[in-house]
């Protein structure tokens, strides 16, 4: 059954959303250290459920799972969409299927629990404030997602907000959407090679070598790069920054110093130890051919 | 929930696709991966590694190729009945739920993690053996989280061979059979090159959120010199797989000896009957027969199935792949330290 929020009293429906971003001074004191880190999964999903999305609907929107750090920061692992129907003035969440959802995703990790919500589109609208609502009674202090899949304002703006209720009295003046630093550094997919996430078809994985292969290309090209620099630097054709020069030296220096003797024996110990070992692996694949050919022999008898 | 009509509407359209394709079976070629499905599979195994973790693939099959749009993950598999009836409800709310977000409602197979690739087991070919009944074009994808610290990729799509199932089907795993149908250790996995597509928007938001940096995680990883403890353990289950192989040989020799020991005393038997039988016809007596199934000489000895000892080798064959591959890597990266050294 669909919980239908309209807002309660006339007043509340006029009620203004207030939205400061991240840099504005006053909002230093609001927002304590609350921060929030975003997986590439949830992106995409989002994306994906955006795609999916029924005819008429303008936005989708859907539950966030994940954990707090213990630093404060909340980490959004994972998302599933919840339907929801929205008209001029009230909005209903599908909250059996939120709660259906979220027994489903406990099951298999009970390590992420509710931690907000997200939303598409640019930005905190007026329904939002009444999902908001809703999931702080899920939740302590909520935190929303907005992810602008229509590129409203060009670029692929995707902010978290915290929001707390101004209120004078008993009255509710407006509901206060905080924006939050939001880490989008995703380094649970750089794993596995933005290669692949990025390009809309990819035709092939890469394979072992193909993967050295690209990896010894930037190598290269980012040494001669910095030679190029250096080169610069020193012919005077480009200022020198401290900075960079002091990383250079860093890295060359973090290079461990051989003798030429005994850097050869440990080079030559390794190439040996892997010889070894391709040769073993041959000796296995010749010995696993000789049995099956001794097998199929013996059947013959 | 969806009405009912939209439910046998479903199934109509579903029939239809399934006519076609009876008309025209098509091998199949190709598995699309959505980078959805690969990210979700990948935090799922990551996260429950070393355990190994199984869950449903969503998609649609398109002649020749397999598209997997989502998955879902399955809870952790614990040996009760009331567990199973649990992940059987489990699984339906899933999807039920999923199809109503418009999701892909289409099983296409199942993924799994694996540990070093040794994901060859009887079990393997069972669930392919259940989810064959239920569908006709069905993979499993398999991802191996302890290569992904390596700057790895491990995900593999696979299925059956039809040779290798039909054999199965018909509990053909005999020395004879295989060798009329020339079937060997190769021929039960074929492995399905897997293609990764993303929606335009996913690709926008990703090359939006992501600078062009000039090297990742996945480029250190790669070209990290200490291979030595991930070699260890592929020679460590390389010479577990070995014991094995060596004691399914031994399985077979025994019976061999046991059917040969059953021969002579067989043709001993026969031997001694013939001379009873010619005495007996001297003395103008019925001669015996010749034959006697109720003696235990002439009951056959079974067979032992040939599926383990193949599945072995192919075990075997995937730790030798991983360590002529880890060895030629570690090749370059050496040859790239001394470029290295020599150049200071």
């Amino acid at each position: 059954m669909p919980l239908v929020m309209a807002p309660s009293e006339s007043s509340r429906a006029e009620s203004p959303v207030l939205l400061f971003p991240s840099s504005s001074s006053a909002s230093a004191s609001a927002s304590a250290s609350a921060s929030a880190r975003v997986e590439a999964v949830v992106v995409f999903n989002i994306c994906d459920s955006y795609v999916r999305r029924p005819a008429q609907a303008e936005r989708v929107i859907g539950t966030l799972l994940g954990s707090v750090l213990p630093d404060g920061t909340v980490h959004v692992r994972n998302t599933y969409v919840v339907p929801h129907n929205e008209s001029a003035d009230q909005v209903a969440l599908d909250v059996d299927y939120h709660h259906n959802m979220y027994a489903s995703h406990h099951k298999v990790n009970p390590k992420e629990v509710i931690v907000g919500w997200f939303s598409t589109g640019f930005g905190v609208s007026a329904g939002s404030t009444l999902i908001h609502e809703f999931y702080s009674r899920e939740v302590q202090s909520p935190i929303h997602l907005t992810v602008d899949t229509g590129f409203t304002r060009g670029d692929a703006s995707i902010k978290a907000y915290i929001s707390s209720n101004l209120s004078l009295g008993d009255r509710q003046l407006a509901a206060h959407f905080q924006e939050i630093p939001l880490d989008l550094r995703m380094l649970e997919a750089g794993k596995v090679g933005f290669d692949i996430l990025k390009s809309t078809i990819m035709e092939k994985l890469p394979n072992d070598l193909d993967g050295m292969e690209s990896s010894i290309e930037k190598l290269c090209t980012l040494s001669n790069a910095i030679y190029r620099y250096v080169d610069d630097v020193v012919e005077g054709r480009v200022a020198a920054d401290n900075k960079i020069g002091r990383f250079i030296s860093d890295s060359v220096t973090s290079m461990p110093k051989f003798s030429a003797a005994a850097f050869d024996k440990l080079f030559n110990d390794k190439i040996e130890d892997n010889l070894a070992l391709v040769y073993l692996s041959s000796l296995t694949r010749t010995q696993i051919s000789i049995a099956e050919k001794l097998n199929t022999a013996a059947q013959m008898l | 929930m969806a009405n009912p009509a939209q439910a046998a509407g479903g199934r109509s359209f579903l029939q239809a696709v399934s006519t076609v394709t009876e008309e025209a079976p098509s091998p199949l070629r190709v598995v699309q991966m959505e980078g959805l499905a690969v990210l979700k599979i990948i935090k799922h195994c990551e996260e429950f590694a070393p355990a190994l973790v199984t869950g449903q693939l969503l998609g649609l099959d398109v002649g020749s190729v397999l598209e997997v749009t989502n998955c879902f993950p399955f809870p952790m598999r614990e040996d009760d009945e009331e567990a199973d009836a649990d992940g059987a409800n489990y699984q339906l709310e899933m999807m039920r739920c999923l199809r109503e977000v418009n999701v892909d409602n289409n099983t296409v197979g199942w993924y799994q993690s694996c540990l070093l690739g040794s994901f060859q087991t009887v079990e393997l070919i069972e669930t392919f053996m259940n989810y064959q009944e239920n569908i006709r074009r069905c993979v499993c994808i398999v991802y191996d989280p302890s290569r992904s610290n390596q700057g790895v990729l491990a995900l593999k799509a696979l299925k059956l061979t039809d040779s290798f199932m039909d054999l199965y089907r018909n509990n053909g795993l005999t020395g004879e059979k295989l060798r009329e149908k020339k079937l060997s250790w190769v021929d039960i996995f074929e492995e399905i090159p897997i293609k990764v597509s993303n929606s335009a928007l996913v690709s926008a938001f990703m090359t939006e959120l992501e600078p062009e940096s000039p090297v990742s995680q996945c480029d250190f990883d790669r070209l990290k010199l200490s291979t030595a403890p991930f070699m260890e353990r592929n020679l460590e289950f390389l010479i577990g797989c070995m014991d094995d192989l060596s004691s399914e040989q031994n399985k077979f020799q025994y019976y061999y000896r046991n059917v040969s020991r059953q021969q002579s005393q067989q043709q001993a038997w026969i031997q001694k009957r013939r001379q009873e039988n010619m005495s007996r016809k001297a003395a103008g007596e019925e001669p015996l027969p010749e034959e006697d199934p109720s003696n235990p000489i002439f009951k056959p000895i079974p067979e032992p199935s040939r599926l383990e000892g193949y599945l072995v080798t192919n075990q075997i064959s995937s730790y030798c792949n991983h360590i002529n591959g880890v060895a030629g890597q570690n090749f370059n990266r050496l040859y790239l330290m001394k470029g290295l050294q020599e150049e200071d």
